[in-house]
């Protein structure tokens, strides 16, 4: 193994959530979720945050890395870290930024995190409200497109076109996700399961979307504290390895107003391999996998380019059956995702692979060593992520 | 002049240093795309640079309005206030193979629930907002 490489190198050893609520309901302020998340973390960790000296976070997160440490009076920072792009594409890559600071001497415990108040702040799901509009978005926005769900439809159609996808394979990953969080307390969605047919009568968003095909929208914090594996057994739980993590897009991703080349992807065909390859493992090797729902559509997308399945097959892959835990091929979304656990931008999928790993779920695939997360399919940059039991090493 | 396929009140174009060519060649009813004077071939969006060439010397010409429907999406779900009683509407994104096969994002007029079909030919419309403040036109494409 290279020494270029994240794999081992650190480790997952504190947790922090606070409630998640839906949209706009917080009774807290953002930055005090903030606080909260990472406060929990490091009694999960058994730690003081004092002991924290580096921030890393994602998707243009509001909470300033030196308030959060002035606050919390950490002792020094060290490390300030935001990793460029939204739509939780980063959400993986915040990890590894992480890692890579911790495991080149950059900083030795840091905390990666996101808060999102959307009723204090604006909401994702809101067209333009201003009178003009210049730029790219000119370009889109006076043909009514403007929305996230709609930016990303048109991928999603031509991907379905060019392999023959039917809307039955959204529905099972809809499905999946719903069953996981009807275990799963914590889930906004708890105790509302779906079925087939609530599924199909429910209204369309933007073809080939239904309402059930897209992520929630939440208030909430979450947060995870890594440090060096040299350190990793002097904590409370068994550590999560860091095993590789890595993020990035594919030739000209950003082209505007939906020009780039290979436009009916989810952003992954040039990132997965470097995934692959730094982590050691295949995608046979995976237990249990966390992949984060925007919309359905870019779910299947990522998961064919990891390589669990080609394209063709995605009508036989993707059945209920074979996506939930126990006993499912590949266990999908254990928490109930984004679609029906809580939307914080991904960060909450990367909570749950640590779960599986400790054996903690709620939705737990017996004996998981090896954990994976799939972040923010379709935007540019995009992440994934591997974790790993002590096993793994 | 005929309705706009949209209600009107979403956000009014405004030329940049970058586009004015474009927006003003659709108020003209022509359809003016950016191309590299270096190596002669069309970039959309506009950009400053050539991703090919690295040439910042770019002009504007005129490209004929036809080409075929790479993707689409029917909208039911109405997220600005301008349209809550629009009903569905379509999307088009529109290659134009006589232009490098840049995309442009429009409207397909006709029936909102008329079947979309991926590879299916379309024509430009130029429909102006001569009343809008400012003035601007916009380009839709019907089925040819
Ligand atoms: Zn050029």
């Amino acid at each position: 193994m290279s020494t270029r490489s994240l794999r081992g190198r650190t480790a997952v050893v504190g947790l922090g959530e606070t409630t998640y609520y839906k949209r706009g309901q917080s009774p807290d302020a953002e930055m005090k979720l903030a606080l909260q998340a990472i406060v929990r973390a490091c009694e999960d960790a058994g730690i003081s945050p004092r002991e924290i000296d580096g921030f890393a976070s994602f998707s243009n997160d509001r909470n300033d890395p030196s308030q959060l440490a002035a606050a919390l009076g950490c002792k020094e920072l060290k490390f300030s870290n935001m990793q460029w792009g939204g739509g939780g594409g980063g959400g993986s890559a915040a990890i590894g930024n992480a890692a890579a600071a911790v495991a080149t001497g950059i900083a030795d415990c840091v905390v990666v995190f996101r808060a999102l108040a959307q009723g204090q702040f604006g909401r994702f799901g809101q067209g333009a409200t201003s009178s003009t509009i210049s730029g790219n978005f000119a370009h889109t926005v006076p043909y009514g497109l403007m929305s996230p769900a709609q930016m990303f439809a048109m991928k999603v159609n031509r991907f379905m076109h060019d392999h023959g996808v039917k809307q039955e394979a959204f529905r099972a990953i809809a499905l999946a996700c719903y069953h996981h969080a009807q275990s799963n307390p914590r889930a906004v969605m708890y105790g509302r399961p779906l079925d087939e047919a609530t599924y199909d009568a429910s209204r369309w968003i933007t073809e080939p979307f239904h309402l059930y095909d897209c992520c929630l929208e939440n208030d909430g914090a979450a947060a995870m504290i890594l440090v060096s594996a040299e350190r990793a057994r002097d904590f409370p739980h068994p550590p999560c390895y860091v095993l590789a993590s890595v993020g990035g897009s594919h030739y000209r991703a950003g082209a505007p107003v939906h020009n780039v080349p290979d436009y009916a992807t989810s952003t992954f065909k040039t990132v997965a391999p470097r995934l692959w390859q730094m982590a050691g493992l295949k995608p046979d090797d995976v237990d249990v996998l966390q992949s984060y729902e925007n919309f359905t559509g870019g779910v299947l997308m990522s998961i064919v380019e990891h390589g669990f399945v080609t394209p063709e097959e995605c009508n036989d892959f993707f059945q209920f059956d074979n996506l939930v835990a126990p006993d499912g091929d590949l266990p999908l979304n254990t928490s109930g995702g984004n679609l029906a656990e809580c939307y914080m931008h991904g960060l909450g999928l990367n909570i749950e692979a640590v779960r599986q790993i400790r054996g903690t779920s709620t939705a737990q695939v017996p004996r998981a060593e090896v954990s994976m997360v799939i972040s923010g399919p379709m935007v540019t940059p995009v992440s994934s992520s591997i974790f790993g039991a002590e096993a793994t090493l | 002049m005929s309705k706009p396929y949209l209600n009107p009140g979403l956000p009014t174009p405004v030329a940049t240093e970058l586009d004015q060519p474009y927006w003003d060649g659709l108020r003209a009813g022509k359809l003016m795309l950016q191309r590299c004077r270096a190596c002669q071939r069309f970039q959309w969006g506009p950009e400053w640079i050539c991703h090919r060439c690295l040439s910042f010397d770019y002009d504007y010409v005129e490209v004929p309005a036809s080409g075929r429907i790479y993707s689409h999406q029917r909208v039911w779900h109405p997220v600005h206030p301008a349209l809550k009683t629009q009903g569905p509407y379509v999307i088009v994104l529109v290659e134009l193979p006589q232009a490098d096969n840049v995309r442009l994002v429009g409207n397909l007029l006709g029936d909102p629930q008329q079947p979309l079909v991926i590879g299916a030919e379309v024509e430009g419309v130029f429909e102006q907002h001569a009343d809008a403040e400012p003035p601007f036109a916009l380009l839709q494409w019907r089925l040819a």
